[in-house]
């Protein structure tokens, strides 16, 4: 195969890492909705730990981005 | 890629030294990185010196943006790593007025995001991380070690756990350098692509120029998002600090 086409269908392939963020993202932010729903009072003194968890689970998907750019712009 | 063959969405990361200046084999110019960090620093220098000169009791609009600042970060320090932690606020306070900075001034067209390159990034969480390993060895002793053993973990999990411990310990300068640097490269990127489709469309004639307005449009909303990232990104970065600095304040946790 040549060597550009398998470089552009691997960089498809590592953007579904990006799902998976996506999904862990959502998570987060539900939950915190929903906590923050049933108990506002409480909800901004958890904004530090929101914000650290999606940074945390932000970097997994921005890995698989660097990934799939490396293989485009190589 | 036909858009991306006629705009170059990563020639805006290029670096090409403005003073050459080559010592002793190392390349050592004076390179548009170079001049952009030092401009980060005079603008956040220039802007903090000049808003708080009058010292004011009532702050005026932009001694109350550099006291929002201020009271922002010592906030954040105080609420991860505790009273202790305030001795580092001047760390993280620089750092994260030069990451904000950095990542504001690189929005303005034509002008270069220094920390768009993994080695600026990478310095800066070296700095961070090298604080942490020095001061928790100097003040603990080996006691810092602790910080790979959690408290109340039965002792065979402990084979499992340490080096999991260390790992993510390990792991930390890299996701702190790439998260910044992989946010500021893909916002930079997405926006050139962009603009790539308006000025590709409108070579098409009037049709194209009709429907150029889309792109243009996205163009403009993500520049507004990445005003956001910016600031986000600065506040994470800053965080983390805060909170690996916590980890050599009180490494049994």
């Amino acid at each position: 195969m040549e060597v550009n086409a398998a470089a552009a269908i691997g960089a498809g392939i590592a953007c579904l890492g990006m799902g998976g963020a996506g999904i862990g993202l959502g998570n987060i932010f539900g939950s915190y909705l929903a906590g923050a729903l049933r108990n506002p009072s409480a909800a901004d003194g958890q904004f530090g730990r929101l914000i650290f968890g999606f940074a945390v689970t932000e970097a997994l998907g921005i890995f698989s981005l660097l990934i799939a750019f490396l293989l485009v712009f190589k | 890629m036909a858009a991306a063959d006629k705009v170059d969405p990563i020639h805006q990361f290029q670096i090409h030294p403005i003073i050459p200046l080559h010592i002793g084999g190392y390349d050592l110019s004076f390179t548009n990185s170079s001049l952009f960090m030092v401009v980060t620093i005079v603008v956040a220098s220039a802007f903090l010196y000049m808003s708080t000169a009058s010292r004011a009791l009532i702050p005026g609009r932009l001694q109350s943006v550099s006291e929002m600042a201020y009271e922002f970060v010592s906030n954040m320090l105080r609420d991860s790593a505790g009273k202790h932690g305030m001795q580092f606020f001047p760390l993280v306070f620089s750092l994260f007025m030069f990451v904000l900075v950095a990542n504001l001034l690189g929005l303005f067209p034509y002008f270069f995001t220094v920390t768009s390159h993994i080695i600026v990034t990478f310095g800066l969480a070296a700095l961070v991380i090298s604080t942490v390993i020095v001061y928790g060895f100097m003040k603990h002793g080996f006691g810092f070690l602790k910080l790979f053993v959690p408290q109340g973990v039965p002792f065979v999990m402990m084979f499992l756990v340490v080096p999991i411990e260390v790992i993510s310990f390990l792991s930390r300068p890299i996701s702190l350098s790439v998260r910044l640097f992989a946010n500021m490269l893909a916002g930079h990127i997405t926006l050139k692509v962009f603009s790539g489709f308006v000025v590709s469309l409108s070579a098409l004639g009037a049709v194209g120029v009709a429907g150029s307005v889309l792109p243009l449009a996205m163009a403009v909303a993500l520049t507004a998002l990445e005003v956001l990232v910016s600031f986000l990104q600065a506040y994470v970065f800053a965080v983390l600090t805060c909170m690996y600095l916590n980890d050599a304040l009180h490494p049994s946790h």
